[in-house]
């Protein structure tokens, strides 16, 4: 008679594949999953309540350390929240939307590359992850330049930028974003075809497009699903209505798909960037909101209303009517949610943040239940967690 | 600007449980009796195809009654539309009844309500802590529940 009892395993918070400190419980019946409940939390820093006792602007840099691996993102869904906050959004200055814009992609490409480098690194294909680790690294350079940090930028402002582009960055960026879809060309060539990456992926960690929603997948992973929804284009922010791309929707609903989306997602990307540096004009960077933005340096210096702003800015910061909003963005991993609550003092009286991750996650037992203990590894990697956005 | 298209239908089917209707930013929020929160989701949900719940969570108004909101903010995927419906809930009985049984997504949003603000769901599946450690006490989004957490002096700062 077969033994019916079944094993219960740790996975995590220590194990290389779950992408950091998150803790899954497998119930085993032989090397097939039954159960798997993951625990979370061992990231918890409690943003949502520093930012209750900060003013808006000092909370830019905690947002920094939500997801990691795609600050400027982070960055710009709170700095558009605060902007619709303060009712300031039709005010920001073309060229900082266009900055904005390119930065975002570059950080939605440079997110996707730790992705697929994390993700081919689990399922054993070492090569892809050198390749990509070495062009996330042009990347992190170029967001070192701009901003003076190499992961966690601070760059975005409300009402703008902190400053403006350096000298040269542009060709820079023009340069890597000409080379890039061909080394996705590259990545594919190693991947696609390939008849063991092909098993490890078609038919692993399915789920439907109804499922996808009722769980609250977001991003690529849901418009592998077949949900054909992406905030970019459906509830433009930034000026992404002025951007010409392609939202990349297919209905394999497992693996395999969710990695050729974002692959696709990825050659989108190049076309922003590029569309965007086409469009960069000299202008301001910060919008014309003297309570909001801190005044140009010369005017701090010369004028008595510049000082006295500046002054009240760093000691008070700006206080925002009462009044409720709430902003998604299409980031890197899926919706980016910030839920702001003014009570007209000078700290967000509540800030909810929704990240993608938390959400994600949460359709992982649904999608390996059932499924063998090797495949989890594959939808952890699929799902594209990041554990500090979900423990926040 | 015209009053949002849910708000007139939610008014009809549910001419009691509507409280406030709120706009602001071009956003409609909706406050509605919580006895009623899992029929007007229901509703929301199967009639209006508000078939997305993007979030979930508590907020304290500490010093109000009633002391607490629970906020859902939902959109519509086919017509790409917000909506925001808000639940008061008194802090003597601070409970809800859960709303995973209308959208999945709730479950862990739910915990994390529970986790953080201390408002009890009802009838919820799996209601354990999900961001504090399983043996914490107190709940830390509350706003007397000090930034540094509990028996601790507050900073005054290094030259005190």
């Amino acid at each position: 008679m077969a033994n019916k009892e079944t094993m219960t395993v740790n996975m995590g918070p220590q194990h290389p594949s779950t992408h950091g400190v998150l803790q899954l419980v497998l119930e085993l019946d032989g090397e097939t999953v039954v159960k798997a409940t993951p625990h979370i939390g061992f990231l918890h820093r409690g943003v949502e309540k520093l930012a209750e006792h900060r003013t808006y602007h000092q909370t830019i840099p905690l947002t920094d350390r939500l997801d990691y691996l795609a600050p400027m993102s982070n960055n710009l869904g709170y700095v558009l929240a605060v902007e619709k906050l303060l009712g300031i959004t039709d005010k920001i200055p073309a060229r900082a939307n266009h900055i904005r814009v390119m930065l975002a992609e570059l950080t939605r490409l440079k997110s996707h590359l730790v992705w697929l480098a994390t993700h081919a690194l689990d399922i054993g294909a070492m090569t892809v992850f050198l390749y990509c680790f070495r062009e996330r690294e042009e990347i992190i350079d170029i967001y070192e330049k701009i901003s003076g940090a190499r992961m966690t930028s601070n760059y975005f402002r409300v009402g703008g930028l902190s400053a403006d582009l350096p000298a040269g960055i542009t060709e820079e960026i023009r340069a890597f974003t000409a080379k890039m879809p061909g080394l996705v060309d590259t990545y594919e060539g190693l991947l696609t075809g390939n008849k063991i990456w092909q098993k490890r992926t078609i038919g692993v960690g399915k789920i439907s497009a109804e499922d996808a929603i009722d769980i609250g997948l977001t991003g690529p992973a849901l418009r592998s699903s077949g949900v054909d929804w992406d905030l970019r284009r459906d509830n433009p922010y930034s000026g992404y209505e002025d951007y010409d791309f392609k939202v990349i929707v297919r209905d394999d609903c497992d693996t395999f798909g969710r990695y050729k989306a974002r692959l696709d997602e990825m050659r989108e990307s190049c076309k922003i960037i590029m569309q965007a540096l086409d469009k960069l004009t000299p202008g301001p960077i910060l919008a014309d909101c003297p309570k909001v933005c801190l005044p140009p340096k010369q005017d701090v210096v010369n004028s008595i209303e510049g000082l006295i702003h500046q002054f009240k800015i760093i000691t008070e910061g700006f206080k925002p009517e009462v009044g409720e909003v709430y902003q998604g963005i299409e980031a890197p991993k899926g919706e980016l949610g910030y839920y702001l609550i003014s009570d007209g003092s000078a700290q967000p009286f509540r800030m909810k943040i929704r990240p993608p991750s938390f959400v994600n996650l949460q359709a992982l037992p649904q999608m390996v239940e059932g499924s063998l203990l090797a495949d989890v590894i594959a939808t952890i990697g699929t799902l594209d967690i990041v554990l500090g956005e979900i423990d926040r | 600007m015209s009053e949002h298209a849910a708000v007139g239908k939610l008014k009809q089917k549910f001419s009691d449980a509507v409280l406030d209707v709120v706009e602001y930013r071009g956003e409609t929020t909706i406050t509605v009796k919580k006895e009623q929160i899992v029929a007007v989701s229901t509703f929301l949900k199967m009639e209006l195809g508000y078939n997305f719940l993007c979030d979930l969570c508590g907020v304290d108004y500490l010093g109000q009654s009633p002391r607490f909101m629970v906020v859902y903010n939902l959109y519509n995927i086919a017509l790409k539309d917000r909506l925001r419906i808000k639940v008061p809930v008194e802090e003597k009985d601070a409970a809800v009844d859960t709303v995973s049984t209308v959208w999945a997504t709730a479950n862990w949003h739910e915990r994390e309500c529970w986790d953080l603000m201390g408002i009890t769901f009802n009838n919820h599946p799996d209601l354990r802590r999900i961001l504090m450690a399983a043996d914490w006490e107190g709940h830390p989004l509350r706003k007397d529940y000090p930034l540094q957490g509990p028996d601790r002096e507050l900073y005054q700062g290094r030259l005190q």
